[in-house]
């Protein structure tokens, strides 16, 4: 147990061990400038949980728990109940973790939080890969990505599956708020996390957060991949009230070709080496254009 | 089954004839819990369908949250605990190994957690009935454990494990045979809440150990070499104290709810039942040992050393009343395959240099097979050489 003895420390401090330009950090410095100080954290194992809290040190100036790496969704239900048995209404309880914890590991405990409609709000980091372990797959990973458990090769064009699609997850749950956003985005973040913290009851924000080794970028590429990512509509900014989308990312003629996005980024490399890589990017572009019709971009 | 027993059963002033279940469930259910979450198996079922029966009906107040698996359970209760509420899980069997990664992360987070084990073996092959496979292959997890033999023990050992728990920030774990203890009925009394009070107070967690927002505190830290080993060793240290605090809970607890509620043996770790000095003592646990007292009773030569406590693991205690022993005898319902029974192995180990006697492992009752009288007379005359070996009695 790390107690915080200088008072008023911000929600998300100094102190922390992410990587120079970390998309995740960048994500969770947004999301803490979204919160209020009545909060409580439950943490999944990774990269956040990892680099903020080395023992006796803590970047957290909230009350903020890590038990284990799939289980955060179930740890805030605890929480939850635990307030309610003390008449606490006005605390809220944030449950986060990355793709890997959200998407694989931790899914059914997810699911089974999301069916107890408890007013909890779970934040995914979507580095689209088990960082904290040395970029394995996950089911969030998009296809083509080479990673260390899809590598590229003479045989391979990366990963061979697409990515689950967790926010058509959360909405088939019925929950009152739903939301995607990109660390290209730090305000739109923040926004979010208001107003997902203003619905009562279950809330689901997914947050694109690149990461530097993982996606084999530059430390100041961060952002505009993030941003790049919804400017080719591969992953848009996403807004469900009710099941409702109410707000989107609107690309027009500003709309930019995969290709943008995918060619700084060395998890793509190989799809620019030979015929087989660029009919393949062609099958990416046609994912983002679905996207585009599919919300109306 | 024919009792020949002389003595007479005396039946307690204010007991009721109760399933073991019910009996759990009522005790968990006067100890006021906040939070309580489970998932259904096997025998564990009745306790938690009785608890939730009881919120249903208005007579209790906690927070019953349905899991979508022990995994979950555990992680609800886990979330509850550190935000500085009582709350109660049980489960058997599969339940407990799902759990398992949380089991050894809740004793390593300090958490007051209570969970009652209806214990049972594990599969491959599957089977419902009872055996104490689940139970001890948790036994290195940092849990306070006790084992019942009856209900008014298992009753007993709630209380103390809550209050343990409690002082200690150690979790405690009560075992109880499944369907032997968990579906059968006996006389019992339990304690109303006005009397649990007495003994248990509302827990109050002091401020600043807890999950609050008025005092930010971060738990369940990234250690790095330079800290970790000493985070589990005061864990170790705190756990093998703890048994003259046991003891001294034990005494308060028969002083202020009675005997009859809070048993009646000398010691809240072990009991002797037998001769003293006797030449051959069974070593054993939970609902077993009442069919080896009825053996001991017709059979001078034999004791039975009961444990009911086996973490904090009792070795003064074990040692004085084993230490002059001709043969020793475990029998046990577990088996740590590819070596002997899990307490024999501990047995042994306690015993190194303090006894000439042979120490038996003997594996009996696994999977729900009955140990009969008949079985236990045969058992007391092994005599075989090697002590290393795991001994089957069918
Ligand atoms: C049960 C279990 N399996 C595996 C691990 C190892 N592990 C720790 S963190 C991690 C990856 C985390 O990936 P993700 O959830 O995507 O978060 P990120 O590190 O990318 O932020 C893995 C596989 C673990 N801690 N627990």
């Amino acid at each position: 147990m790390t107690k915080n003895t200088k008072k008023q420390k911000p929600i998300l401090g100094s102190g922390h061990r992410a990587c120079a330009g970390c998309g995740q950090m960048i994500a969770a410095m947004a999301v803490a400038s979204g919160m209020s100080r009545d909060i409580i954290i439950a943490n999944a194992t990774g990269c956040l949980e990892v680099t903020t809290t080395p023992y006796p040190e803590t970047a957290w100036g909230v009350p903020w728990i890590h038990s284990l790496f799939e289980n955060a969704a179930a740890v805030a239900s605890g929480i939850r109940a635990a307030l309610n048995t003390k008449g606490d209404k006005k605390t809220k309880v944030i449950a986060q973790g990355g793709d890997g914890g959200t998407f694989d590991i931790g899914f059914g405990l997810v699911s089974g939080m999301w069916e107890r409609g408890e007013n909890i709000l779970y934040i995914a980091y979507d580095t689209e890969a088990y960082s904290n372990t040395g970029i394995q797959a996950s089911g969030a990973t998009p296809i083509s990505a080479s990673t260390t458990t899809t590598p590229a090769g003479s045989n391979s064009l990366g990963s061979s599956q697409v990515k689950k699609d967790m926010i058509a997850i959360a909405l088939a749950h019925g929950l009152n708020y739903v939301a995607q956003s990109t660390a290209g985005y730090p305000s739109d973040i923040t926004n979010k996390v208001k107003k997902a913290i203003s619905h009562s009851g279950p809330a689901y924000i997914q947050i694109l957060s690149p990461c530097i080794p993982g996606w084999k970028i530059k430390p100041d590429e961060g952002l505009s991949m993030g941003q790049l990512a919804v400017q080719t509509g591969l992953y848009p900014l996403l807004e469900y009230e009710n099941g409702v989308l109410v707000n989107k990312s609107v690309l027009g003629k500003n709309k930019k070709p995969v290709k943008d996005y995918l060619e700084p980024q060395g998890r793509f490399a190989h799809l620019f080496k030979d015929k087989k890589g660029k009919e393949q990017i062609k099958e990416i572009q046609k994912l983002a254009d679905k996207n585009i019709e599919r919300y109306g971009l | 089954m024919k009792n020949n027993n002389k003595k007479k059963i005396k039946i307690p002033k204010g007991s009721n004839i109760l399933e073991g279940s019910r009996a759990v469930a009522l005790t968990v259910a006067n100890i006021e819990p906040d939070v309580v979450s489970a998932y259904p198996i096997t025998p564990q079922t009745h306790i938690v369908e009785d608890l939730a029966k009881f919120k249903a009906d208005g007579k209790a107040s906690y927070e019953y949250v349905r899991a979508e698996s022990e995994f979950a359970a555990a992680s609800i209760v886990v979330g509850a605990s550190a935000t500085g509420v009582r709350t109660y899980s049980a489960t058997s069997s599969q339940g407990l190994l799902l759990m398992t990664e949380v089991i050894f992360n809740m004793a390593g987070l300090r958490l007051p957690i209570v969970l009652t084990i209806a214990n049972r073996g594990v599969s491959s092959p599957i089977t419902i009935w009872n055996d104490h496979q689940d139970a001890m292959t948790v036994r290195d997890a940092g849990w306070l454990m006790f084992f019942a033999e009856n209900h008014q023990e298992a009753v007993a050992q709630h209380l103390l494990a809550y209050k343990l728990a409690e002082t200690l920030n150690i979790p405690a774990m009560v075992n109880i045979d499944g369907f032997i203890l968990t579906h059968s009925y006996e006389p019992v009394i339990i304690p109303t809440k006005a009397q649990i009070k007495k003994y248990l107070p509302k827990y109050s967690p002091t401020k600043g150990s807890y999950l609050n927002p008025k005092e930010p505190m971060t738990m369940g830290s990234f250690a790095r070499p330079a800290y970790y080993q000493e985070i589990r060793q005061s864990l170790q240290d705190d756990l093998s104290n703890s048994i003259d605090l046991i003891e001294k809970e034990y005494k308060k607890l028969q002083k202020t709810l009675g005997k009859d509620i809070a048993t009646k043996d000398s010691s809240a770790l072990i009991e002797y039942y037998g001769k003293k000095k006797a030449k051959t003592v069974i070593v054993a646990m939970g609902s077993v040992v009442g069919t080896i007292k009825e053996v001991v009773d017709e059979n001078k030569e034999v004791a039975v050393l009961k444990l009911k406590v086996i973490r904090p693991f009792p070795y003064k205690q074990i040692i004085k009343n084993l230490k002059n022993a001709k043969k020793i005898i475990v029998i046990e319902k577990a088996i740590s395959l590819g070596n002997v029974g899990p307490m024999a192995s501990e047995l042994k180990s306690a015993l190194q240099g303090k006894t000439p006697a042979k120490i038996y492992s003997i594996i009996a009752g696994l999977g729900g097979r009955d140990i009969t009288k008949k079985k236990i007379n045969k058992i007391i005359n092994i005599n075989s050489q090697d002590t290393n070996k795991a001994i089957f009695i069918s």
